[in-house]
């Protein structure tokens, strides 16, 4: 069974971002970087960055790209911003978010990922 | 004022020492307010002519800004070697419609800088060690790609003059740069006022105070000259923070208008203010995330949803049968132009303009797609690949979100938001559809912002302004350019200047002002006063205006001052910033009613509608009007629409360049 337990009520639906503990360093890259200072650093060892103003987000992602741990943050859209793409072929829907999602595109940008970046 | 910092059980202390108490004082050169691209190229240019600088900035410079996240095209680049068209030449564009035609070019005064200037400062950039070609040979023989400068080109692959570009690259390395020459930073700090010579209103500008937002920190700076660089009032009209994140539009959300507020208190002039336009606000889709065929998108095949695709036009509204024509000039159009509808002179092509009637009479049904699996695999790859990488805002929030969701641009259509038929015209759909009554009046617009002459000075002396701060807009390259130009004239000016005299009585009445809302215990919060603050613009400075409601608006702004305002209470440095930023868009929203009563006219090319003046662009009207303060009543005043090829300056933009721009002619390059 699920707990049960009292909190502020929440602003906003969004996350904006989410970090992993196991794969953040609590290095505080994403905290320096972050133009609308949504982040407290992280208070100690072990310890992830705090996302404080999530609704204050710009989503302009400098934190993930600048994170030298790749996958230690994870961008999330507004599911009620989210697109949808149909595949050419077989006529079926996806969208970001979805159930059983397609297979990750691992192909790099042009000139790659590069540094300061994430990295693959 | 010594504070507890500790909160209630299981809420972490304040991260940061707060030190309200400290004030730390300076003295520069040159004092750049703001730290985007505008900014980091001012600083870089003042420095470079001997003068020493500082820059602030409400973030962190080394990706601050609009541009701050990236760039993936680069206007303007008339002077590079595959182009032959001439500054003079690129330059009519903004002579041949009153007001400013769309946000890449801004005036005559900007839009020939970025013509001098704009592929210059590529090369600085690319110096500095950020990439502008296709030095890895990935486009090798396509046609938007030159084989032997390797510089790739965009839109219009016969004139060449915009070039795509690694822009994600750029602003870490301005802000390499800026360490290099010595610029000291200060991140984090935002500007609250400008201090002028004896404190009185009008004089000259000698410095700014500002307040650190992680520590409550006062500073107040002296300077020779300082530029704005604040770029354009931003979400004067809408705030939804409860509902996706107050900022998914795509401006910064940083960017409240301080730059105008503090011209405005100093006694500087605004022009264009009264400009505005519908913008969907936070309720926009990602930012060139969902299926479309501008900007970024540009020239991607959209078919409806039985896959049937939506024809291409040129000029004359002749179909284009290949996808190569799209980035053709038509017969006898020596180049073209991208961004907004232009005259038939620049006209791009474009998807049918009449699409929103075809949609309405069924012959295409929605949703529509992107189908960049049936683009050529060079275009597909410089759409998806390269420009959603490079873009601010794209490079993770599309380019690697999507992938990891399993988007495969060679497999997938993207779709569009799916919206009323009429909002199928010439605009991007990614924006999806606004309310009538939210508006934006900043970048996306070509908003208002300081009047300002040949020399980037504004009405003030000393006190110089570039980029988005510059009434009218521009874009990545214009703001780079105007940076480049502004550092130079103010490092110019601060060279012979006066040591700057600061009146003690002006900062500390400044600093009261400041720390009023951390001063109180309670009170009202920052989200209350911008959602308020809001909804008098939604009201009384909407799509409509008149006389009366204007006059009830500014009575309202007022009232919000007085009441509201006057009990705000912030928590820490952060909400200090936000509070603030609250008093500066009420600054700012005042000055939009005022320039909006002080037009009686109303004006297409301005989306500004009178009820009680409903004519529109009556010839008598084809002219700026400036607001300013002049004690506490406003003063307003004309000016010609086109003041840059107008006495005291030459018709021609040769000579003003060469008059004004701070080098000598014939050993640019």
């Amino acid at each position: 069974m699920g707990d049960a337990y009292l909190v502020n009520n929440p602003l906003t639906p969004n996350q904006a971002i989410r970090f992993d503990a196991e794969l953040c360093t609590s290095c505080n890259s994403c905290v320096d970087v972050c133009r609308c200072d949504v982040l407290a650093p992280s208070p100690g060892p072990g310890e992830t960055p705090l996302l404080v103003y999530p609704d204050e987000c710009w989503f302009c992602g400098c934190c993930v790209a600048h994170c030298p741990s790749p996958g230690a943050i994870r961008m999330e859209h507004p599911l009620c911003q989210s697109v949808g793409w149909k595949r050419k072929e077989t006529g079926e829907h996806f969208r970001i978010g979805m159930q059983d999602p397609p297979p990750p595109n691992e192909q790099p940008p042009v000139g790659g990922w590069g540094s300061p970046s994430r990295g693959r | 004022m010594a504070r507890d910092t500790a909160n209630a059980a299981g809420v972490p202390p304040w991260p940061y020492p707060v030190r309200y108490d400290s004030e730390t004082e300076a003295e520069f050169d040159v004092l750049i307010i703001g730290g985007g691209i505008a900014g980091c190229h001012a600083a870089i240019n003042a420095a470079r002519a001997g003068a020493r600088v500082a820059v602030l900035d409400k973030g962190a410079v080394i990706r601050s800004g609009s541009g701050g996240a990236g760039v993936d095209h680069w206007h303007g680049a008339v002077g590079n070697p595959c182009c032959d068209i001439t500054p003079e030449e690129f330059s009519r564009v903004v002579d041949t419609v009153p007001f400013g035609v769309t946000t890449e070019y801004g005036n005559g005064i900007t839009c020939y800088i970025m013509a001098k200037e704009s592929y210059e400062t590529l090369l600085d950039i690319e110096g500095m060690g950020a990439r502008v070609r296709d030095t890895n040979d990935e486009f090798a023989g396509a046609g938007f790609r030159d084989d032997d400068t390797k510089l790739m080109f965009a839109y219009d692959y016969t004139g060449r003059h915009i070039l795509r570009v690694f822009g994600w690259e750029f602003k870490p390395a301005l802000h390499r740069e800026l360490k290099k020459l010595g610029v000291t930073i200060f991140d984090r700090v935002m500007a609250t006022s400008l201090l002028s010579e004896g404190g009185a209103q009008g004089a000259r500008v000698v410095g700014a105070t500002a307040v650190n937002v992680r520590t409550g920190e006062f500073y107040s700076f002296r300077a020779k000259a300082t530029v704005l660089a604040t770029a354009q009032p931003l979400r004067l009209w809408v705030f939804s923070t409860e509902l996706q994140g107050f900022a998914a539009i795509h401006d910064d959300p940083n960017c409240a208008g301080d730059g105008c507020a503090m011209a405005w208190h100093a006694g500087g002039e605004l022009t264009l203010m009264e400009k505005s336009a519908p913008h969907p606000g936070g309720f926009r889709y990602v930012a060139y995330g969902s299926g479309n065929s501008h900007n970024t998108w540009y020239p991607c095949s959209i078919v409806d949803a039985d896959g049937k695709e939506v024809p291409w036009v040129d000029r004359d509204g002749g179909v284009l049968e290949t996808v190569a024509e799209r980035n053709r000039p038509a017969p006898g159009q020596k180049y073209f132009l991208y961004g907004g509808r232009h005259v038939r002179e620049y006209r791009a092509p474009e998807l049918v303009p009449d699409l929103p009637e075809r949609l309405a009479r069924g012959e295409f049904r929605l949703p529509l797609y992107a189908d960049l699996p049936s683009m050529p695999p060079d275009e597909r790859r410089a759409i998806f690949g390269l420009m959603l990488a490079q873009e601010g805002k794209c490079r993770i929030p599309v380019y690697d979100v999507y992938a990891q969701a399993g988007f495969d641009p060679e497999k997938d259509l993207l779709q569009a938001p799916v919206m009323a038929p009429d909002a199928y015209g010439p605009k991007p759909w990614w924006a999806g559809q606004p309310a009538r009554q939210w508006r934006e009046s900043g970048f996306l617009v070509d908003g208002g912002g300081v009047v300002f002459d040949w020399d980037l000075r504004t009405t003030l002396e000393g006190c110089y302004a570039a980029g988005v701060q510059l009434a009218g807009g521009a874009d990545h390259s214009a703001s780079a350019c105007t940076g480049r130009y502004a550092g130079r004239k103010a490092a110019e000016y601060a060279r012979t200047a006066r040591a700057p005299a600061v009146a003690r009585a002006q900062v500390d009445s400044e600093k009261a002002r400041v720390y009023a809302p951390v001063n109180r215990t309670d009170g009202v919060g920052w989200k209350e006063l911008q959602a308020g603050l809001c909804r008098v613009m939604q009201d009384y400075c909407g799509e409509y205006r008149d006389e009366k409601t204007l006059q009830l608006g500014l009575e309202w702004l007022d009232g919000i001052r007085r009441s509201e305002l006057a009990r705000a209470h912030a928590r820490n440095p952060h909400e200090l910033m936000r509070t603030l930023e609250c008093a500066v868009r009420l600054t700012v929203g005042e000055t939009m009613m005022h320039a909006s009563l002080a037009r009686r006219a109303s004006s297409e090319g301005l989306c500004f509608k009178r009820l009680d003046y409903p004519e529109v662009d009556p010839p008598e009207w084809d002219r700026l009007v400036t607001v300013r303060r002049r004690g506490d009543a406003v003063a307003a005043r004309d000016l010609p629409w086109d003041y840059w090829r107008r006495a005291p300056y030459s018709p021609q933009y040769a000579d003003n360049y060469a008059a004004h721009s701070g080098r000598e002619i014939g050993s640019e390059g």
